[in-house]
């Protein structure tokens, strides 16, 4: 099972980033080879459907889990549509490699 | 040709509507002619309150044209997508999965443009209503009122200037506050524009974004100072610093600011201010004159 991380840096020890369609990258952790993977998010700077372009991103990736601080409606709508699991954390100081502790534990 | 005249602050509540009501029932006092006000903030127009004789003699509803992909004949090629600039196409190959997000397109077009297998068709969405009010023989009042929800303000100010008929000998455009697309879809094309700005700090540092914007459209324009005795003097120095017209100052009354309160403020209007806005309108004439004059010049 792939799931997505955002993430403000390329590596596991960066900063989780609470933004969803404006995250700066995406780490795609898959489970099964715990091996991670960073894409950069080419949306970050458009003007509006940032949220809807890094949804349809995730989607086309095929991952069945999305972690992030918040999605927004549209972006929310089309994950639903595509049963893809969204886990909200709230959490300032936490990095990737802290969050794929908590879902490996 | 009507001269048009906008009225925009930046600023909100520093008296557009104040000073464009004034100034169309001035206009239509001063010169009897055909005068026609057009309340361009269409989140919350709000010029029709203050005339509550005027009667609706038309409504015509404004749609937007949304486009949808008909996912049977699309071949997913993502063509569309690569035309969208406003990432409102979601194309999933694998699904196969293909949908317009209406919230986000702004019907320009470009994905029917970029569509080669007709699986792409328009249909109309309504975005909002143009009110027209008669408010007496000769003038009137139109509204633009953008329906809850939608995002289309500049394409509803675009269309209800659109209606407004070429027979007006002045046109006063009634502005949304800000310095954003919908004041310069409302100010562009404008023989004129009146700047009403405040003494205050947050009046001066919106004048000051303002005048940048006007600047760079190349319009002719002046300053209304509204609220005068209200904050302090940096606005009156700014002003002189970069040369820019005042057309009048309008005195800070409290009983008027009651006044405006229960919708009355062309009634009875304290002396102070109504000697402003016959300056106000005598500068404005002058321009009007001289347009007429350079337009015959012309033919």
């Amino acid at each position: 099972m792939k799931t997505v991380i955002t993430s403000s840096g390329e590596n596991n020890l960066a900063q989780f980033d609470k933004r969803f369609g404006r995250a700066a990258w995406f780490c795609v952790f898959d489970e099964e080879t715990k091996q991670t993977i960073f894409i950069k998010n080419k949306n970050i700077n458009s003007s509006n459907g940032a949220g809807t372009m890094a949804a349809e991103q995730i989607v086309s990736m095929n991952v069945q889990k999305v972690i992030s601080g918040d999605f927004g409606p549209k972006a929310k709508d089309l994950l639903d549509k595509f049963n893809v699991q969204m886990v909200i954390i709230q959490d300032n100081d936490i990095t990737v490699q802290g969050i794929i502790e908590k879902l490996t534990k | 040709m009507s001269y048009k005249i906008a009225i925009a602050s930046g600023k909100g509540g520093t008296g557009k509507t104040t000073v464009s009501v004034n100034l169309f029932k001035g206009f239509n006092e001063l010169r009897g002619k055909k005068v026609q006000l057009v309340d361009c903030d269409v989140e919350e127009p709000n010029d029709a309150l203050f005339f509550c004789d005027a009667e609706v003699v038309d409504v015509q509803e404004v749609s937007q044209m949304v486009p949808v992909i008909d996912s049977e004949k699309c071949t997913f090629c993502r063509k569309c997508v690569e035309y969208c600039e406003f990432n409102a196409i979601v194309v999933l190959p694998p699904v196969p999965f293909a949908e317009i997000n209406p919230s986000l397109c702004h019907s320009c077009g470009a994905c029917s443009v970029a569509c080669e297998d007709g699986a792409i068709t328009e249909h109309p969405k309504p975005i909002g209503t143009l009110n027209f009010y008669k408010t007496d023989e000769n003038n009137g009042l139109v509204e633009g009122k953008l329906k809850i929800g939608s995002t289309m303000q500049t394409m509803l100010i675009r269309e209800l200037k659109k209606a407004i008929p070429g027979i007006n000998d002045i046109i006063i455009y009634d502005a949304p506050p800000g310095t954003s697309c919908p004041v310069v879809e409302t100010i562009h094309d404008v023989n004129y524009l009146i700047l009403v700005a405040e003494p205050t700090l947050f009046g001066l540092h919106d004048l000051k974004l303002m005048v940048a914007l006007v600047r760079e459209l190349g319009l002719e324009f002046g300053v209304v100072i509204n609220k005068v005795g209200l904050g302090d003097n940096a606005i009156y120095d700014y002003l002189d610093k970069e040369r820019i017209e005042v057309l009048g100052k309008i005195p800070f009354d409290k009983e008027y600011a009651s006044l405006y309160a229960v919708g009355e403020i062309t009634g009875i209007i304290p002396d102070a201010i109504h000697q402003s806005y016959t300056e106000i309108l005598d500068v404005l004439n002058q321009k009007i004159t001289h347009h007429e004059g350079n337009n015959r010049i012309k033919w």
